[in-house]
């Protein structure tokens, strides 16, 4: 049963993410790319990762992509002639491809082959917890370090895009709600035929 | 679902299942039919106005007669769309909808799949709603639709930081993501839902604006009026579903009428119960037959859905609609910090009065 669902994800997320570099549309490109991170979500869930898998859909799927729909949607890139010199960058991506290769291949088999399975909650109850302990006790300090850069990057973000025109005016809700009768109108008592 | 499935053999399990998920996505669309006539019916009683009442008995017959002229109109489908995807893309919206019910424990056992990460799962559907809508306005190949989910894709990712936030506090208080656990959790009586959470006294001053927030932020995911801006008429005529006609255009209202009842669902177990009535049963539950019991059970959940679906329809027909920027700034300046804080104030109570031991 977990041999066939494992072949049958294994096939969608290969084949999905042929189709992300082969497809002629970019946003096509863009939703193959979901469907092969979504298939991967079910892939975890199948080794008993069921905290990473949904991590995975609800940040990855769930916002990033959006963000790069919203991107690829938004921008007029004429990708045909994007791909023009698709081949030339063939032997570099081929380089990182197999580097990819190696290091998983490492992974999958430097416990020490058959026997070895993976463990999605290693001394914990629930993968959550397991994925809780290992990061708030052993890698706390690389935990803050990540977080401190993802804030930077983010101030960097608004600090490149933030401009103040001069003549714009905004909207002050505080102001608004707070306004009396008395800060906007005036009654004045105008004597017939002389005018204000 | 799997420990069920070995439970009763590999076939039996399956079709047990099966069975199981049919008779949930049958209830569900027949009670929905109604749930649409309701929002019919209480917008134009805040009018002054009779609503639908032609079709069968005070018009209760209403939503099976707009189902039978959906089917039978013609497809249209424009010159310039994107076949596939524009076909795709209200398919996904039902189907992400009915998949998201699968964890929605509706009485004691009572629940398709009892996972562990049930909230997440939830959480994680939902997010995914925003496809639906974001490839329906681009294949549609034109200007309004377009706009219209460009808008909805910025309005519910930016909802959906809040309303993440928000449940973090009722798991930290349970000290569990699923779902069947939150709702025992509040099983002592309606001081103990964790709207109120009167059995964490001060927490009352938290968890009751966090009910309120998780409501609003609901509205806004779903695109429910005051915050149906992706749809704003008077702005860009229908939004993303301009150019959707016949059963393409009811599956979207399906889909978007399923998200809001989800959303009631999750408030339900959430904030208000779940399944337990508001005064404990104590001894009852030895003496009554179960089954009984669970009938009481879904009768009170279904009871509390129709509550929170009395509150959204009645802030379409009072509540008028919000601007964009009022919209993103109520979600980022609001919403965020203040959901933000709660998260700190509630995790600082849990482990300094030892909530979960």
């Amino acid at each position: 049963m977990e041999v066939i669902a494992f072949w049958i994800l294994a096939v969608i997320v290969g084949a999905a993410a042929v189709f992300v570099i082969a497809a002629r549309n970019p946003v096509h490109s863009v939703l193959w790319l979901i469907l092969s991170f979504f298939t991967s979500a079910a892939l975890l869930v199948l080794i008993g990762a069921e905290f990473l898998a949904m991590l995975l859909v609800v940040v990855y799927v769930g916002a990033v992509a959006v963000l790069f729909l919203f991107v690829v949607m938004m921008l007029d890139v004429d990708f045909v002639e994007l791909k023009q010199g698709f081949l030339s960058y063939l032997p570099f991506a081929a380089l990182i491809g197999l580097a990819f290769f190696a290091e998983i291949a490492m992974v999958s088999f430097a416990g020490g082959g058959e026997g070895t399975r993976i463990q999605p909650s290693p001394g914990a109850d629930s993968n959550a917890e397991a994925i809780g302990l290992v990061m708030y006790t052993d890698y706390l300090l690389l935990f803050q370090a990540a977080g401190i850069i993802l804030l930077v990057a983010m101030i960097g973000a608004i600090v490149l895009t933030l401009r103040h025109r001069p003549h714009v005016k905004r909207q002050n809700i505080a102001q608004q709600t707070s306004r009396r009768r008395a800060d906007a109108t005036e009654l004045v008592d105008v004597a017939p035929g002389k005018g204000i | 679902m799997s420990g069920f499935i070995q439970e009763h053999g590999a076939l039996w399990g399956t079709l047990t299942v099966i069975a199981q998920i049919g008779l949930f996505m049958v209830v569900l669309l027949i009670a929905l039919a109604f749930i649409l006539l309701m929002d019919r019916k209480v917008w134009a009683a805040v009018m002054m106005r009779k609503g639908p009442n032609v079709v069968g008995p005070f018009g209760l017959m209403q939503s099976f007669a707009d189902f039978g002229k959906f089917l039978l109109k013609e497809i249209i489908i424009p010159a310039g769309a994107n076949k596939t995807v524009f076909l795709l893309a209200p398919i996904l919206t039902t189907t992400l909808a009915f998949v998201a019910w699968a964890v929605v424990p509706v009485a004691p056992g009572w629940v398709v799949a009892d996972i562990n990460v049930g909230v997440l799962y939830l959480f994680a559907i939902s997010s995914l709603g925003v496809y639906g809508i974001i490839m329906g306005g681009w294949a549609s190949n034109s200007k309004y639709p377009f706009l219209g989910s460009l808008r909805s894709a910025a309005q519910m990712v930016s909802y959906e930081v809040s309303i993440g936030f928000v449940i973090v506090t009722v798991i930290l208080l349970v000290g569990s993501m699923n779902l069947t656990e939150i709702v025992n959790a509040q099983g002592g009586g309606i001081w103990t839902w964790h709207a109120f959470a009167l059995d964490h006294f001060p927490l009352i001053l938290v968890m009751f604006p966090m009910f309120v927030i998780f409501f609003i932020s609901a509205l806004a995911e779903t695109n429910r009026p005051p915050f149906d801006l992706p749809e704003a008429e008077s702005e860009l005529v229908a939004g993303y579903q301009v150019e959707y006609s016949s059963t393409p255009y009811l599956l979207f209202m399906l889909g978007e009428y399923l998200n809001i009842v989800l959303m009631c669902a999750l408030m339900t177990t959430l904030f208000l119960g779940g399944w337990h009535g508001p005064v404990p049963l104590g001894d009852m539950v030895d003496t009554w037959p179960p089954l009984l019991l669970n009938l009481a059970a879904v009768a009170w959940f279904a009871l509390k859905m129709l509550f929170c679906f009395f509150m959204f329809a009645i802030v379409k027909a009072m509540v008028p609609r919000y601007r964009y920027d009022q919209l993103m700034r109520l979600g980022w300046k609001i919403f965020l910090p203040t959901s933000l804080a709660a998260v700190l104030i509630v995790s600082g109570y849990v482990v300094y009065m030892g909530v979960q031991a």
